[in-house]
C-alpha cells in the first residue's frame, strides 16, 4: 500500500473541513452581521446560547 | 520564513470568519488554533499518557492533564460564581449509560489512538489513521444522538456538582482537593525516575488552562469537542435529504437552532475546526514533519474506522469525551467528570487488550 505523506493527509482533512463549511454556507446561509453576537460571552448579559457535548 | 506564513494564514482564516460570522467566532477560531499549537506541538494528549500509566506506570501525562484541570478549575469556579446568566459549566447527571459510555469509549481511545481532541489532532497533523478514526467519529457521534434518550432513560441521578454539594469556593476547594489527592497517590504509585512532568508537559498544561478559560469566556460555555462532530454528521445526512425533525435530540430547540443555523455559529465546530489546523500548522512548520504512520493492513483501517464510530457513539452515551465530560467537566464543578474518568479510565485497561489485535500493520498482514 502507498504511503501518503503527511503533508497530503493534512490537506485531505482540510480540504474536507473546508467542504464541509463552504457546502453548509451555501445551504444554510451566514450569520446576518447584525446579529452577530457579543464579542465575549462574559459581561455581554446574554445567556449562553450554543450546545454542549453534555446536551442530553 | 515558512512560520512566518503560516501564521499569517492562520491570522487570516480568523479574520475572515470574524468577518463572515462575528468577533466572537473569530476569537473562538482563535482560541481552537491555539489547542491545536499547543497538543500537537508540545505532544500533550490524553489516551497516550493514560496508556504509559497503565502499562508503564509512568503517570507523568496524566499528572499534566490533572494540573491543567485543576488550574482551569481555579478560575472556572469563580468566573461561574459571578457570571452565572452568561456562563454555563460542563454540567451533567451521574447515569448508567453515562458509565457505560465512558467505558466503551477509554477503551475505544486505546485502539483508535486517540481520544476526541486526540483523534482531531492526529488528522490534522497528517496521520491516517487519525483521519480514518476521525471519519467514524462524525458518524458515531450523530448515531449516538438518536439513541441519547434512551441511554439517559436507563437511569440517572439527580445533577450534582461540587457547586451544589459546598458552594462555589468550597466546591473549588474541593475540586482541587480531590485533583491533589489523585495526583498524590499517582506519585506515590509512579516507577522511580517518573514521578513528575517534564517541563514541557507544564508548560502544556498552563497553556492549555489559559486557552479553555478563554473559551469559557468567549463561548459562554467549556471547550467541547463531541458535540461539534456529531452536528457535522446530522448536516451531512441532512444535506443527502434525511429529514431529522422526528428525532427527539434535534428537534429539542437548541440543537435544531444549530442544525438550522450555519456551522459558524456553533462554537464547538468553530474550536473544533481550529483544533485540526492548529495541529496542521504545528507539522507544516516544523523543519521536518516525520516520517508518515506505519500504513496498515485493509483490515486494520477497518477496525479503526470501526473504533471511530464506537468512539463517536459512546461519546454521546457518555455526555462528553475526555475533553467535554473529563476535562471541562471535573474543571467546572460536574461530578459526572470524575465518573467519567474512572470508568473510562478502566475502559483503556481493556482497550490496551484489544489493540494488538487491531493495529495489524501491513507489512505483518502480508506474511499472514
Amino acid at each position: 500500500m502507498t504511503r501518503l505523506s503527511r503533508l497530503t493527509i493534512g490537506l485531505i482533512a482540510l480540504t474536507a473541513l473546508g467542504a464541509l463549511v463552504l457546502g453548509d454556507a451555501l445551504r444554510s446561509g451566514l450569520p446576518q452581521p447584525f446579529s452577530f453576537p457579543a464579542a465575549l460571552a462574559l459581561g455581554s448579559g446574554a445567556a449562553p446560547s450554543g450546545a454542549h457535548c453534555t446536551a442530553n | 520564513m515558512r512560520r512566518l506564513g503560516l501564521g499569517a494564514l492562520a491570522l487570516a482564516l480568523v479574520g475572515a470568519v470574524a468577518l463572515a460570522a462575528g468577533p466572537r467566532a473569530g476569537l473562538l477560531l482563535a482560541i481552537g488554533i491555539g489547542f491545536g499549537l499547543v497538543l500537537e506541538g508540545f505532544r500533550f494528549g490524553f489516551a497516550g499518557p493514560w496508556r504509559q500509566m497503565i502499562a508503564e506506570g509512568d503517570p507523568r501525562g496524566l499528572l499534566a492533564q490533572l494540573l491543567a484541570i485543576g488550574l482551569t478549575a481555579a478560575l472556572a469556579f469563580p468566573l461561574l460564581a459571578i457570571a452565572p446568566t452568561e456562563l454555563i459549566g460542563a454540567h451533567a447527571p451521574v447515569g448508567v449509560g453515562m458509565v457505560l459510555g465512558a467505558f466503551v469509549f477509554g477503551a475505544a481511545m486505546q485502539v483508535a489512538m486517540g481520544c476526541g481532541s486526540g483523534t482531531l489532532v492526529n488528522a490534522g497533523s497528517g496521520n491516517l489513521i487519525g483521519l480514518t478514526v476521525l471519519a467514524g467519529f462524525v458518524g458515531g457521534a450523530f448515531l449516538g444522538t438518536l439513541n441519547a434518550g434512551f441511554w439517559a432513560g436507563l437511569g440517572q441521578l439527580p445533577l450534582i456538582t461540587a457547586q451544589s454539594l459546598a458552594g462555589p469556593l468550597g466546591g473549588l476547594a474541593l475540586t482541587l482537593a480531590a485533583l491533589a489527592l489523585l495526583a498524590g497517590a499517582l506519585i506515590w504509585r509512579a516507577a522511580p525516575g517518573k514521578r513528575l512532568p517534564p517541563a514541557r508537559l507544564l508548560w502544556a498544561a498552563g497553556l492549555l488552562a489559559a486557552l479553555a478559560l478563554g473559551n469559557l469566556v468567549v463561548a459562554g460555555q467549556p471547550w467541547g469537542v463531541v458535540y461539534g462532530l456529531g452536528l457535522w454528521g446530522a448536516k451531512l445526512v441532512q444535506a443527502v435529504g434525511v429529514d431529522l425533525s422526528a428525532s427527539a435530540f434535534w428537534a429539542a430547540p437548541a440543537n435544531a437552532e444549530r442544525l438550522r443555523a450555519s456551522l459558524l455559529t456553533d462554537v464547538t465546530s468553530i474550536t473544533d475546526i481550529g483544533l485540526i489546523l492548529g495541529a496542521f500548522l504545528v507539522m507544516r512548520g516544523r523543519a521536518s514533519p516525520g516520517a508518515p504512520a506505519a500504513p496498515l493492513a485493509w483490515t486494520g483501517y477497518g477496525w479503526v474506522l470501526l473504533a471511530g464510530l464506537v468512539l463517536g457513539y459512546s461519546s454521546r452515551m457518555a455526555l462528553g469525551c475526555n475533553v467535554g465530560a473529563f476535562f471541562s467537566g471535573i474543571s467546572t464543578g460536574s461530578l459526572h467528570g470524575w465518573a467519567w474518568f474512572a470508568a473510562a479510565f478502566a475502559g483503556s485497561v481493556l482497550g490496551l487488550k484489544l489493540r494488538p489485535l487491531a493495529l495489524v500493520p501491513a507489512r505483518q498482514a502480508r506474511m499472514a
